[in-house]
């Protein structure tokens, strides 16, 4: 069961690694506009023809 | 004479001149519309960057301040179609930003570790039952505690602290059994895991704390967002007032910005607006926001004049004043101090709980403890049997049995356009057993409009209504609403306080008063000789006709008012004007109980002498002078065009020129209050199912954990419900739904935009009557 040694660690790690994630994303404002995010991605102003 | 506008107190200033500002901006309601503002805006000269917040409709400008002021922002927004508003953040939504932010954050570490203990905590209940070592299993306890005591500690804080704040103030909340709890369960699981124990209970502390905070940070994203349409709402709705400098230029100013002493002129048609002393100019004022009073009284140099009135004829300068002694204002505001007081703080459902709750549990506890040690167990056994009986009895279903219903059920009346200024509203709407109206701009709209009764040929009424789109009058302006070309007439001339003309269809055509006419005043309709409604006189190549306009009711309160009554609800009609007006509105909604004639002091001593009769008054009012029986009644409800004081003591406002959301509102709360009694209940018979097992010792963090979830996921399910429209309600919203009229703008209040915000914001909405400013 020495295997569990380093996996439950790495287990943990990636967890934390996303929970800073999302810390991180929440402190950089990307939650503030929920409904914006979302209607931004349809124009497409950034093509150019 | 040109007049600047002065919008610097909404601007931020930062370093080397560069500017900020908040608009709140109506009728954005697709991609485009981002796309279009925001490249609209940064193409002008000078501005840095434009940002839309889409969900809150909110535009942050930054911009050099030497290149391009707030005026020509606002004045370029308006050339592209948007109707724009500077912001001033209020202090409370700025307190509730950062408290929602730090939930999130406690949620986040709660979720990270209660998912991670669980993926320990599963592998010992398994290893338990088959073949486990005792050190991998104190393996996993140890990981457990490494992740769960600093998680704890860290998304604790919200409970900790409310818990602390009790006790310092000797009572107790929910919080003191959460925290009590929670900290014995990771001192006991701690303690267990040094002694090499099978079984802790780290997955129960911290499960228990992540469902706490999902309840707390959902009822705070309601309130937040309820919190945020009610500021876009006020600011959209903001006024302007035009202020005399020293050197006798007129600059526009928002009405926030006026200081006592400053001189302000308000021309025909306009809102007062701020207190004070008229200087010069005569007038007559339309005063139904203040008093109820609906006849529009005559007033001169000196006498005192109250915000929210409407100047009626001629131009008026007015000195802003403090409310000074001996003034409606200074008198409104002492009765609201003396209101405040006096109201008997109501225990809210959940505390009561509590409060009842809370030492039965610790006393179970105990008793547990000490009837194992009399039974011979030792003290350890018997320590760790009375903890799992703490545990167990946690309030995790209890805590989240009231937040969930409030948060479904004022979601739900968001919808309907209802506001709720704080969620307890819900409870005290449902124990409502008497609703006491104001008349003047609750039980009729705020804004008069031509009586039903006129007997006029359409074509004239045609004539005279666009002829009296070209008039600031007041009552001109409820005619010019019946207009359906909306086009004035060109060469419409006003002759201030007489009335306007035009040439129509080659002939003269004159609106105003009789004389403006030249019809003898005699010719009135005599269906209007009631002393109730105003008269504007009609000319038009010979012809002439007299159009009454008097106040309406709301469409559809007849039908409101009976279905209330039919749901066993007393009614009274409490008002501050003549009895000669208030008494065929009472008549019509077929109210026998009315009183006319009230002084503030008067309608407070009606509502007191109510509840010392042992009734739960429902105040709806929007006057001024309802504000302290607003705070004086058990809950209260205000339109959205009610005075900006009466607003602030509101319970909830409501949208609209229906009357159906009173009736709605409190269906929706009683129903909510069933659940949440429905809730409690549950959460009693899993005390009663699971407290024997745990008493018994027989409670493992299987159990528990299996127990605890399976309690709060039905309640949570259960709190749903509230969404649920039930026959009954709908019959009772149909019957109450008005006959449509013909302005498809006045759609019901039950439509909803796109976004969940109840209704665009339209003008007619925010404010009818309050005309809103070109900037």
């Amino acid at each position: 069961m020495n295997v569990l040694l380093y996996l439950v660690p790495m287990a943990l790690l990636l967890g934390l690694t996303g929970l800073v994630a999302f810390l991180w994303s929440l402190k950089s404002g990307q939650y503030d506009d929920l409904d914006g995010a979302a209607v931004r991605i349809l124009p497409d102003d950034d093509i150019e023809d | 004479m040109a007049e600047t506008l002065d919008l610097s107190m909404f601007v931020e200033r930062g370093e080397e001149g560069a500017s900020h500002m908040t608009l709140a901006v109506e009728g954005v309601g697709c991609a485009g519309c981002i796309r279009k503002i925001e490249s609209g805006l940064t193409k002008l000269p000078g501005v840095i960057d434009a940002r839309l917040n889409f969900t809150q409709r909110r535009l942050a400008v930054d911009w050099r301040g030497d290149e391009i002021d707030a005026a020509r922002i606002i004045a370029a927004l308006e050339g592209i179609g948007y109707h724009a508003h500077p912001f001033a953040p209020e202090r409370v939504e700025a307190d509730e930003d950062a408290q929602a932010k730090w939930l999130l954050k406690c949620l986040a570490v709660a979720g990270f570790a209660a998912m991670n203990v669980m993926l320990l905590s599963i592998s010992v209940w398994a290893g338990n039952v088959s073949d486990m070592t005792q050190e991998t299993r104190d393996l996993f306890h140890w990981l457990s505690a490494l992740i769960a005591l600093p998680a704890a500690a860290y998304a604790g804080q919200p409970f900790f602290q409310s818990a602390l704040r009790a006790l310092r103030a000797r009572q107790l909340n929910m919080d003191v059994p959460i925290s009590l709890g929670v900290t014995l369960a990771l001192g006991l699981s701690v303690y267990e895991t040094a002694t090499h124990a099978a079984h802790a209970y780290f997955d129960s502390a911290i499960m228990l704390l992540f469902f706490l905070l999902c309840g707390r940070y959902l009822d705070l994203a309601m309130r937040r967002k309820t919190r945020v349409f009610a500021g876009n709402l006020a600011s959209l709705k903001a006024e302007f007032a035009h202020r005399l400098e020293a050197s006798g230029e007129l600059t526009q100013v928002p009405v926030a910005a006026l200081h006592p002493g400053d001189t302000v002129l308000v021309r025909p048609g306009e809102r007062i607006p701020a207190d004070g002393t008229l200087i010069s100019g005569s007038s007559e004022i339309d005063e139904s926001l203040v008093t109820g009073e609906t006849l529009p009284r005559a007033v001169g140099a000196g006498v005192t004049l109250y915000a929210g009135s409407i100047n009626v004829s001629g131009a008026l300068t007015l000195r802003v004043t403090a409310a000074g002694a001996g003034t409606l204002v200074e008198e409104v505001e002492r009765l609201l101090d003396k209101a405040i007081a006096a109201k008997s703080q109501t225990v809210r459902l959940a505390d009561r709980a509590a409060q009842f709750y809370a030492p039965v549990v610790h006393a179970t506890a105990a008793l547990t403890a000490v009837g194992w040690l009399i039974a011979g167990a030792s003290v350890h056994d018997a320590i760790v049997i009375a903890i799992a009986v703490l545990i167990i009895t946690c309030p995790c279903a209890i805590a989240l049995a009231i937040p969930a219903v409030q948060v479904v059920a004022a979601g739900r009346l968001f919808r309907s356009g209802i506001i709720l200024n704080g969620g307890d509203a819900i409870e005290r709407l449902a124990e409502a057993d008497t609703i006491v109206f104001d008349k003047t701009g609750t039980l009729t709209l705020p804004d008069p409009s031509v009586d039903e009764a006129t007997d006029i040929d359409p074509e004239m009424l045609e004539r005279a209504a666009r002829l009296a789109l070209s008039s600031r009058h007041p009552l001109a302006a409820a005619l010019a609403r019946e207009a359906r070309e909306r086009v004035p007439y060109p060469g419409a001339v006003e002759e201030p306080g007489q009335g306007v003309r035009a040439r129509v269809d080659g002939a003269e055509a004159r609106l105003g008063s009789a004389k403006f006419c030249s019809v003898a005043e005699k010719e009135r309709p005599a269906a209007a000789r009631d002393g109730d409604a105003s008269f504007i006189t009609f000319a038009h190549a010979g012809k002439t006709a007299t159009i009454a306009i008097r106040q309406t009711l709301r469409p559809d309160a007849v039908a409101v008012t009976r279905s209330l009554m039919r749901r066993g609800l007393r009614l009274i009609v409490l008002s501050g004007d003549r009895a000669a007006a208030v008494a065929p509105v009472a008549q019509k909604l077929g109210i026998s109980d009315w009183r006319a004639g009230l002084t503030p002091t008067e309608k407070i001593a009606a509502i007191e002498a109510l509840k010392s009769q042992g009734c739960r008054v429902l105040m709806v009012g929007d006057g001024l002078n309802d504000a302290p029986a607003l705070a004086a009644a058990h809950v209260s409800l205000s339109p959205i065009t009610a005075a900006h004081l009466t607003q602030a003591h509101a319970d909830a406002l409501f949208l609209g020129e229906n009357l159906a959301p009173v009736l709605r509102a409190i269906v929706v709360a009683r129903r909510a209050r069933s659940l949440m009694k429905q809730n409690l209940a549950l959460a009693a018979i899993y005390n009663a199912l699971a407290v024997p097992i745990a008493i018994a010792g027989l409670v493992t963090p299987l159990i528990a954990a299996v127990a605890m979830s399976g309690s709060s996921l039905l309640v949570t399910l259960n709190a749903l419900r509230a969404r649920i429209e039930f026959p009954s309600d709908r019959a009772a919203a149909l019957s109450a739904r008005p006959r449509e009229s013909g302005n498809p703008e006045h759609a019901t209040a039950e439509k909803t935009s796109q976004s969940g915000f109840p209704l665009e914001f339209s003008p007619d909405l925010i404010g009818s009557g309050i005309e809103r400013k070109k900037l």
